[in-house]
C-alpha cells in the first residue's frame, strides 16, 4: 500500500504559503481566489551523488558540470530564463548545445502560459536523450519559493524567483561539498544565469550570480561549435542586442495590432471578430477568416489589411462598413512574380518600398473595381494575433539574391560575414522569410528549414532564422523530407524502448498451441472457416479478412477479421504512446511511414494466408435479404485460406467454372454487400469522388514513375467496403452502449448550406442543373441527376467539387458532444467508428480496446475512462490523419509532376496535351482540372485583353486576337471542355519542376 | 481542453505542491463555543467547518419523537463569504438540505440513539471557508463535536475525498482539483473497517472505483490517527486541569487504551 501522510503546513508561513489574488471570470465578475501552496524539502536538485537531495528516481546533472566553457574552468550548469526558450528554441534543441540546463518550474510555467507549442517543444527537449536538463520545481521548495511584493510586475516576480534559485543552486553546490582538511578543495561548479535581458543581468550581477547572454556565451564556445550555433540564433532580439539602426527611423508598414483588452473587449462585445487565418493560393495578397456571425469568410484584401497574418494563425479581425464589402480577387497575383526583385537586405528602405507598393496596389485595385457587380462578401482587416501557428517551414535560397552580399548594418561583430537574404516556402500560402545567415553560397539550391521568429511592424517580411539543409533541391530524399516535416510528420526509425515492446521471439512468432492459457484465454477457434482477405495488389499489412457461410436455418453468417492489434499494443507503453503520437500511417508514393514497427505490421498482425493469426471477429447472422439478425464480436484465432487482390477475386467471382468453397464465399459476400449498399444508398449515403490516381513506379529501385493511370473502381472493392463499414457501424454501437462518455467515435458533420452556394450558382447557370443540398439523400439524388450526355466525366467532376464543399469527417470522444450530432453525413449512419485497420490507424486500436472490454474480454486500460485523455489523444490523431492525408496528396502531385516530365521527354515535345475541364474562372486566367492525371492547374493569359464575365462564370476572348483562329470572340466557361499542354518548367533559380499549363484548344493561350 | 492549470506535474507535484497521496494539513480546534454542548472547528487545508452539538435534550417538537430513540436534526448553513465569489444560499437550499441530509445518514447508525428514547440531538454545521473535500470536513467536523459533547459513538467516523487524473488517483482535492476530475467521498468505521458512507456525483468507471476507494478507507485511517490525537489532548488538557489524572498535554497516542470509549 502507497504511503499516506498529512502534509503540514505551519500557520507561520502563511506569507508564503497563501496567495490571495483577483480573478475576472468570463462574465465580467470578478471574484477572490484564496490559493495555498505546500512548500517542502524533499524537491531534489538533480545533481549526481549531491549528499543532501535524494535523486533518486534519475540524476541527470553531472557531478562536476560541463567543463569545456573556457569562462567556467572548474565546470558549470547553465540556467535560462524564459525569453531564452520562447525566442531560441531552436538553439537550445541543437545537438551542439550540450551543457547540462536547469530548468525552472517557474520558466516552464511561463513558457507554458505564453505558447503551448514551444511547451511542448520544451517538455521534448528535457525527455532528450542526448540532452542533459533537470526541472527543479523551485516553487514548490522552500528556501526558493517567492511571493510576489507590491507594485511588482509578474515578470519582475519571476525574474526574481529565478535569480533567488540561481543563488541557491550556488550555495547548494557549495554547501554539499565540505572542504575536508588534507584533501583538495573540491571545484565548485558555476551555475550560470543565462538572460537576455539585460537589467536582470545587471541584477544579477549585483546580487553575485554568474550571468550571460547567449549570444555572448556561444561566442566563447570552441569556435567550430560557434560558427553553426550563431545562425541558430533567433533573430528576434537582435535589435535589442545590437542596435543596428533607429527602429523609429523607419517607416511603419503595418498598422499596429491593438491591445490585448482592446481586443478582448472587442470580441466579446461583437465588434471584433476572431477566426483561423486562411492564406490565398492563388493570390498572396489575398487571405479570408471564417468567423461565427457571417454566411460568407471575411474577406482581407492587401497587405495593409492582411496584416502580418500567417496561415494558420488565429487572428481577430474587424470587418468594414458593408459599403466598403467586396468579392473575392477575380485575378491570379503570384508572389514571385510580382516580388521578383525585391531584396532582402534593403527591402524596408523607402525608394524601392515605393516601387513594390504601386505593383501590390494595382493588384488589389483591379479586385475592388470588380467588387461592385456581384455579391458582396464582407472585408476586414486583421487588428490582433491571437495565436501564432508558426512551425518550421521547408524554404529554398533564390539564387539571384546571393550577389547582393555584403555585410548589412553593423553584423560585422561576428567574424564570418553575415548576409541577408530572402527564403522562399515551398508552400505558396506562406510569405518570404528574411533570414541571416554566414552560410549563404553554401545554401544554395538546398532545401532548407526555416523558423520564423518575429514580424515587426517596420518590415514587410517576417525575420526568421536559418534551422538545417534538408538535402539538395529535386532530389527525391530531401522532397520527401521536406515533404514530411512541411506537413509535421514523425519518420524517424522506432527508439530501441518501442522495439523492447515486441515479442522478444521476433519474425519467428507463432500462434501458441491451443491450451496456451495466456493468448488462448476466451478465444475463439476459427482456424477452420474459409476465410480469405481481399487486398489492393503488393499490400503487406492485411489488416482485414472476410468469410460467410450459409447456415441450416437458411440465413447466412458473415464475418469480418481484423488483425488482433490490441493483443501486441498494450495501453501505456512506449509503442503505444509513439502510436498514439503518430496516428495513423502515412501512405507517400514512394514511401511507407509505418505507425507501428514493420513486424507487426508486415507481419505478426498481418493476416497472411495459411498461417494462424491472432483476429478480433465480427460475425453477424443475416437474412438473405441482408438484415441483421444478431452480431457477436470475438476474439478469435483465424487461418486464412488466401489473399486476393480485388483484381483476382473479381476474376474468381466472374468465371462461372469455379465452384470451389472460396468462390462460392465471395459471391455470397458479394451479394451480400450489393443489398447492404442498396440499403445504405437508400437511407442518402453520398456515393462521393476524389480525384484518385496510381502512379506506377519504375521498379522497386529506382523510384522513378513511368506513368499515372486513374484507379479503378471493381465490385470486390465495394465488396470489402461495405463489410467494413458495416464492422464499424456495429463496433460503434457496442461501444457507445458500453462506454457512453468515452466511446470512440468518429462522425462527419452535414455541411452549413452556404458552402454549395458557389457549386449551385454554377450548375444552375452553366448547365440549367439544381443541387438540392437538403440532406444527404437529396444531395445524392441530384447528383445523380448531374450528367452530361457527351460527358460521362462531368459527373465525377460535379462529385468533386461537391465533395471539397463538405466539411471532414472527425474523431470525438462520445461524451464531449451531444447524442444528436454523432452522424456521419456521407454514409448516413446515425453512428460510426474506425475498428478496422488497426495497423495503420490509432483510433482502431482504441476502438479495439473499447470493444474488447465491452465483450468482457480484458479490462479497460484506466486511461481510456477519462474523458479529457481521450479527447487529447483523438485531437492528435485527428490532426495526423488530416496532415497524412495532405501529404500523401502533396507526394501524389510530386510524382505526377516527375512522370509528365517523363512522358514529355518520350514523346519528345517537351509537353503533354491532356484535356482538362475548366473549373474556376478569373480575370487573367482558367482553374482547369485534368481528370486524367487528377491534378489541378492554371492557365495564364498573358494580356488583359479578355472581358471576364463574373456573374456567368466566362471568360470571353475577343475575336481580334491573333489567338483566335476563326476571328469570332471565342467565350470559355466553367464546365467547358479544353485542351492544355501541360509542361513541367525548371524554375531557373529553384531548380523545383513546377507544372506549367498552357491552353490549346479553343484559343491558344501563347499566341494570346 | 481541460483547465490551465496542470493537475499534475511530470515532476508528481500537484497544484498546491502536494505528492499525489499527501493530504491536506489538518487543524483541529476543540474549545468551547459558546453554549453549545460540543464543538470543532476542523480545518482541511483552506476549508473551515464548524460544527456545534446540542443535546441530547428534549425534542421541540412533539411530532420529531421517536419513542424508542433519539431523534438526529442536522442543519448546514453556508456563510456567504465561503467561497470567492460572495454568495448568499438560503436555508432551503437543494444542495444544504441534500449536505444535511447525508450528514444525518451518515452518523444514524454511528451515534448510539437507542440510550436516549425520545430526545433530539441537534448538530449544526457552519461552513467557513471552502476549498474543496466540504462533505469530508462537515463529516469529520460532527465525528469530533459529537466526541465533545460526550455522546456515545459506536466508533470515530473518518472521511476523505479520493479523485483520479487519468491515471494517477490522489487524494484529499482541493476545489480546483474537484471542478476538473472525477471523485469519491468515503466515511469509515476505522476500528471495524465499515463504511458508512461513499457518494459521488462525478462518473467513473467500476475499475478505477475500485482502487481509490481502497486509497480513500487507508487514508481515513491516517485521518483517525490525526483526529483522535486531538480527542486524547483535550481531553487529557481538561483531564489536568481538574487536578485528577497525569499532568500530561501530549502523551504518546498510540498506546494509550483509555481512549477507546470515544
Amino acid at each position: 500500500m502507497v504511503d499516506i501522510t498529512i502534509r503540514k503546513r505551519p500557520r507561520t508561513e502563511a506569507v508564503v504559503t497563501q496567495r490571495k489574488f483577483f480573478k475576472k471570470t468570463a462574465r465580467g465578475k470578478v471574484i477572490k481566489v484564496l490559493r495555498e501552496r505546500y512548500l517542502r524539502d524533499d524537491v531534489g536538485c538533480g545533481i549526481q551523488n549531491c549528499t543532501s537531495c535524494d535523486n533518486s528516481t534519475a540524476d541527470i546533472l553531472p557531478f562536476s558540470g560541463d567543463t569545456n566553457h573556457k569562462s567556467f574552468p572548474e565546470g558549470h550548469f547553465v540556467l535560462p530564463d524564459t525569453n531564452v526558450f520562447l525566442s531560441q528554441m531552436d538553439l537550445m534543441e541543437s545537438s551542439l548545445f550540450k551543457p547540462p540546463i536547469i530548468l525552472l518550474q517557474t520558466v516552464l510555467e511561463e513558457v507554458r502560459h505564453r505558447s503551448i507549442p514551444l511547451y511542448n517543444r520544451l517538455k521534448a527537449l528535457v525527455r532528450m536523450d542526448d540532452k542533459r536538463v533537470w526541472v527543479f520545481y523551485n516553487e514548490y521548495r522552500s528556501e526558493t519559493a517567492i511571493i510576489r511584493e507590491d507594485n511588482e510586475t509578474p515578470n519582475d516576480r519571476n525574474d526574481r524567483g529565478i535569480r533567488k534559485a540561481t543563488e541557491w543552486y550556488n550555495s547548494h553546490v557549495r554547501l554539499t561539498r565540505p572542504i575536508i582538511r588534507g584533501q583538495a578543495t573540491p571545484k565548485f561548479p558555476t551555475v550560470v544565469l543565462m538572460t537576455e535581458d539585460a537589467a536582470n543581468r545587471k541584477k544579477a550581477e549585483e546580487s553575485g550570480i554568474a550571468s550571460t547572454s547567449i549570444r555572448k556565451y556561444i561566442s566563447s564556445l570552441p569556435e567550430t561549435v560557434a560558427a553553426q550555433l550563431l545562425d541558430l540564433l533567433s533573430s528576434a532580439d537582435e535589435n535589442v542586442i545590437e542596435p543596428t539602426r533607429a527602429a523609429g527611423g523607419r517607416q511603419a508598414l503595418y498598422a499596429d495590432y491593438f491591445a490585448e483588452s482592446t481586443l478582448q473587449a472587442g470580441i466579446s462585445a461583437g465588434k471584433l471578430h476572431k477566426g483561423h487565418f486562411n492564406a490565398s493560393t492563388y493570390n498572396y495578397l489575398q487571405g479570408s477568416v471564417s468567423v461565427p456571425g457571417y454566411p460568407k469568410p471575411v474577406l482581407l484584401i492587401g497587405r495593409e489589411n492582411l496584416n502580418r497574418a500567417v496561415h494558420g494563425d488565429m487572428v481577430v479581425v474587424e470587418i468594414f462598413d458593408e459599403a466598403k464589402w467586396g468579392v473575392e480577387g477575380d485575378e491570379v497575383v503570384d508572389q514571385e512574380a510580382t516580388l521578383k526583385n525585391d531584396d532582402a537586405a534593403d527591402s524596408d528602405e523607402d525608394e524601392e518600398n515605393d516601387d513594390v507598393m504601386r505593383q501590390e496596389a494595382k493588384a488589389v485595385r483591379a479586385s475592388e473595381a470588380m467588387a461592385q457587380q456581384k455579391e458582396k462578401q464582407p472585408t476586414g482587416r486583421v487588428v490582433g494575433i491571437i495565436k501564432r501557428n508558426w512551425r518550421p517551414i521547408v524554404c529554398h535560397i533564390d539564387s539571384s539574391a546571393l550577389p547582393s552580399s555584403g555585410p548589412v548594418g553593423a553584423s560585422s561583430a561576428s567574424t564570418l560575414s553575415t548576409q541577408t537574404l530572402l527564403a522562399h516556402p515551398t508552400s505558396t500560402l506562406l510569405p518570404r522569410i528574411r533570414i541571416r545567415t554566414r552560410q549563404g553560397p553554401a545554401l544554395l539550391n538546398k532545401k532548407i528549414l526555416v523558423a520564423i521568429d518575429a514580424w515587426t511592424a517596420t518590415s514587410r517580411y517576417p525575420d526568421g532564422h536559418f534551422v538545417r539543409v534538408l538535402g539538395e533541391v529535386g532530389g527525391e530524399d530531401a522532397e520527401r523530407e521536406g515533404l514530411m516535416l512541411e506537413f509535421g510528420i514523425s519518420y524517424g526509425a522506432f527508439g530501441s524502448a518501442i522495439l523492447g515492446c515486441l515479442p522478444p521471439e521476433g519474425d519467428s512468432w507463432v500462434v501458441p498451441p491451443k491450451g496456451d492459457d495466456d493468448v488462448w484465454k476466451s478465444r475463439e477457434d476459427l482456424r477452420e472457416l474459409t476465410i480469405c482477405s481481399i487486398d489492393p495488389p503488393a499490400c503487406q499489412d492485411i489488416d482485414d479478412a472476410l468469410h460467410a457461410r450459409p447456415l441450416p436455418n437458411g440465413n447466412i453468417e458473415a464475418g469480418v477479421h481484423i488483425a488482433d492489434v490490441s493483443n501486441f499494443v498494450h495501453a501505456d507503453t512506449p509503442m503505444d504512446t509513439e502510436a498514439a503520437a503518430r496516428g495513423t500511417t502515412v501512405y507517400l508514393v514512394d514511401k511507407r511511414i509505418d505507425m507501428l514497427p514493420a513486424l507487426l505490421g508486415t507481419n505478426l498482425c498481418s493476416l497472411r494466408p495459411n498461417v494462424e493469426r491472432l483476429a478480433f471477429s465480427a460475425i453477424w447472422e443475416m437474412t438473405p435479404e441482408a438484415e441483421i439478425v444478431n452480431v457477436r464480436f470475438t476474439k478469435s484465432v483465424i487461418k486464412s485460406k488466401a489473399a486476393f487482390t480485388y483484381e483476382e477475386a473479381q476474376l474468381r467471382k466472374d468465371d462461372p467454372k469455379r465452384q470451389d468453397e472460396l468462390t462460392v464465399a465471395i459471391r455470397l459476400l458479394n451479394t451480400l454487400a450489393q443489398k447492404l449498399k442498396a440499403a445504405r444508398m437508400a437511407a442518402g449515403a453520398l456515393n462521393l469522388a476524389s480525384p484518385e490516381v496510381k502512379i506506377h513506379l519504375d521498379s522497386a529501385e529506382s523510384s522513378d514513375p513511368i506513368d499515372v493511370e486513374q484507379k479503378e473502381m471493381r465490385e470486390t472493392n465495394s465488396l470489402v467496403e461495405e463489410f467494413m463499414l458495416l464492422a464499424n457501424i456495429s463496433v460503434a454501437r457496442k461501444i457507445w452502449e458500453a462506454f457512453p462518455a468515452t466511446a470512440v467515435l468518429r462522425r462527419h458533420l452535414p455541411p452549413p448550406r452556404t458552402n454549395f452556394d458557389k457549386l449551385k450558382d454554377i450548375l444552375q447557370k452553366r448547365k440549367g442543373l439544381t443541387l438540392d443540398v437538403s440532406s444527404s439523400g437529396a444531395l445524392a439524388d441530384s447528383l445523380d441527376l448531374c450528367i452530361d450526355a457527351n460527358e460521362p466525366a462531368f459527373n465525377t467532376l460535379v462529385r468533386i467539387m461537391a465533395t471539397r464543399c463538405m466539411l471532414s469527417a472527425e474523431y470525438f470522444c462520445s461524451g464531449s458532444v451531444g447524442r444528436d450530432t454523432f452522424g456521419h453525413y456521407g454514409l448516413a449512419s446515425s453512428i460510426y467508428t474506425h475498428f478496422t485497420s488497426p495497423i495503420r490507424r490509432y483510433a482502431d486500436v482504441l476502438a479495439h480496446r473499447q470493444l474488447s472490454a465491452a465483450i468482457g474480454y480484458s479490462s479497460l486500460h484506466a486511461s481510456l475512462h477519462s474523458k479529457p485523455h481521450v479527447e487529447r489523444i483523438l485531437e492528435v490523431v485527428n490532426r495526423r490523419h488530416r496532415m497524412a492525408q495532405m501529404a500523401g496528396r502533396a507526394s501524389v502531385e510530386y510524382y505526377v509532376g516527375l512522370a509528365l516530365k517523363g512522358r514529355s521527354e518520350k514523346e519528345r515535345q517537351g509537353h503533354v496535351t491532356e484535356e482538362a475541364f475548366v473549373i474556376r474562372t478569373f480575370r487573367n486566367g482558367l482553374g482547369v482540372f485534368v481528370s486524367k492525371l487528377g491534378i489541378e492547374g492554371l492557365v495564364m493569359f498573358k494580356r488583359d485583353l479578355t472581358q471576364f464575365d463574373a456573374d456567368n462564370y466566362t471568360v470571353t476572348i475577343p475575336g481580334s486576337s491573333a489567338a483566335v483562329p476563326g476571328g469570332e470572340d471565342v467565350t470559355i466557361s466553367v464546365f467547358d471542355k479544353v485542351v492544355v499542354n501541360i509542361e513541367v518548367e525548371k524554375d531557373k533559380n529553384t531548380q523545383k519542376g513546377k507544372v506549367k499549363m498552357s491552353l490549346v484548344n479553343p484559343v491558344d493561350s501563347k499566341k494570346l | 481542453m481541460g483547465s490551465r492549470v496542470e493537475i499534475i506535474n511530470d515532476g508528481g507535484f500537484r497544484s498546491d505542491g502536494r505528492r499525489q497521496y499527501e493530504l491536506r494539513d489538518m487543524t483541529i480546534d476543540l474549545s468551547q463555543q459558546g453554549i453549545a454542548d460540543g464543538s470543532a472547528i476542523i480545518t482541511h487545508g483552506l476549508t473551515q467547518v464548524l460544527v456545534s452539538v446540542f443535546g441530547p435534550r428534549e425534542a421541540k417538537m412533539r411530532s420529531q419523537t421517536i419513542h424508542d430513540r433519539a431523534n438526529i436534526n442536522v442543519e448546514v448553513s453556508v456563510a456567504a463569504f465561503s467561497t470567492g465569489e460572495r454568495r448568499k444560499r438560503s436555508r432551503g437550499d437543494k444542495r444544504i438540505l441534500e449536505l444535511a441530509a447525508t450528514i444525518k445518514s451518515t452518523f444514524e447508525p454511528v451515534v448510539q440513539t437507542s440510550l436516549y428514547p425520545r430526545s433530539q440531538i441537534d448538530i449544526f454545521v457552519q461552513v467557513l471557508q471552502q476549498d474543496g473535500g466540504l462533505l469530508q470536513a462537515c463529516i469529520n467536523g460532527t465525528t469530533l463535536a459529537l466526541a465533545n459533547a460526550g455522546i456515545p459513538l459506536l466508533d470515530f467516523v473518518c472521511a476523505v475525498t479520493g479523485g483520479v487524473h487519468a491515471t494517477s488517483p490522489m487524494l484529499d482535492l482541493t476545489l480546483l482539483e474537484e471542478n476538473d476530475i472525477p471523485h469519491v467521498t468515503v466515511a469509515l468505521m476505522p476500528k471495524t473497517g465499515r463504511v458508512t458512507l461513499a457518494t459521488m456525483e462525478t462518473r467513473l468507471h467500476v475499475e478505477r472505483f475500485e482502487e481509490i476507494f481502497r486509497l480513500a478507507c487507508e487514508a481515513g485511517k491516517v485521518i483517525h490517527a490525526e483526529i483522535k490525537g486531538a480527542v486524547r489532548e483535550r481531553t487529557s488538557g481538561l483531564v489536568g486541569a481538574m487536578g485528577v489524572g497525569p499532568r500530561s498535554g501530549k502523551g504518546d497516542l498510540q498506546d494509550n487504551e483509555g481512549m477507546d470509549e470515544y
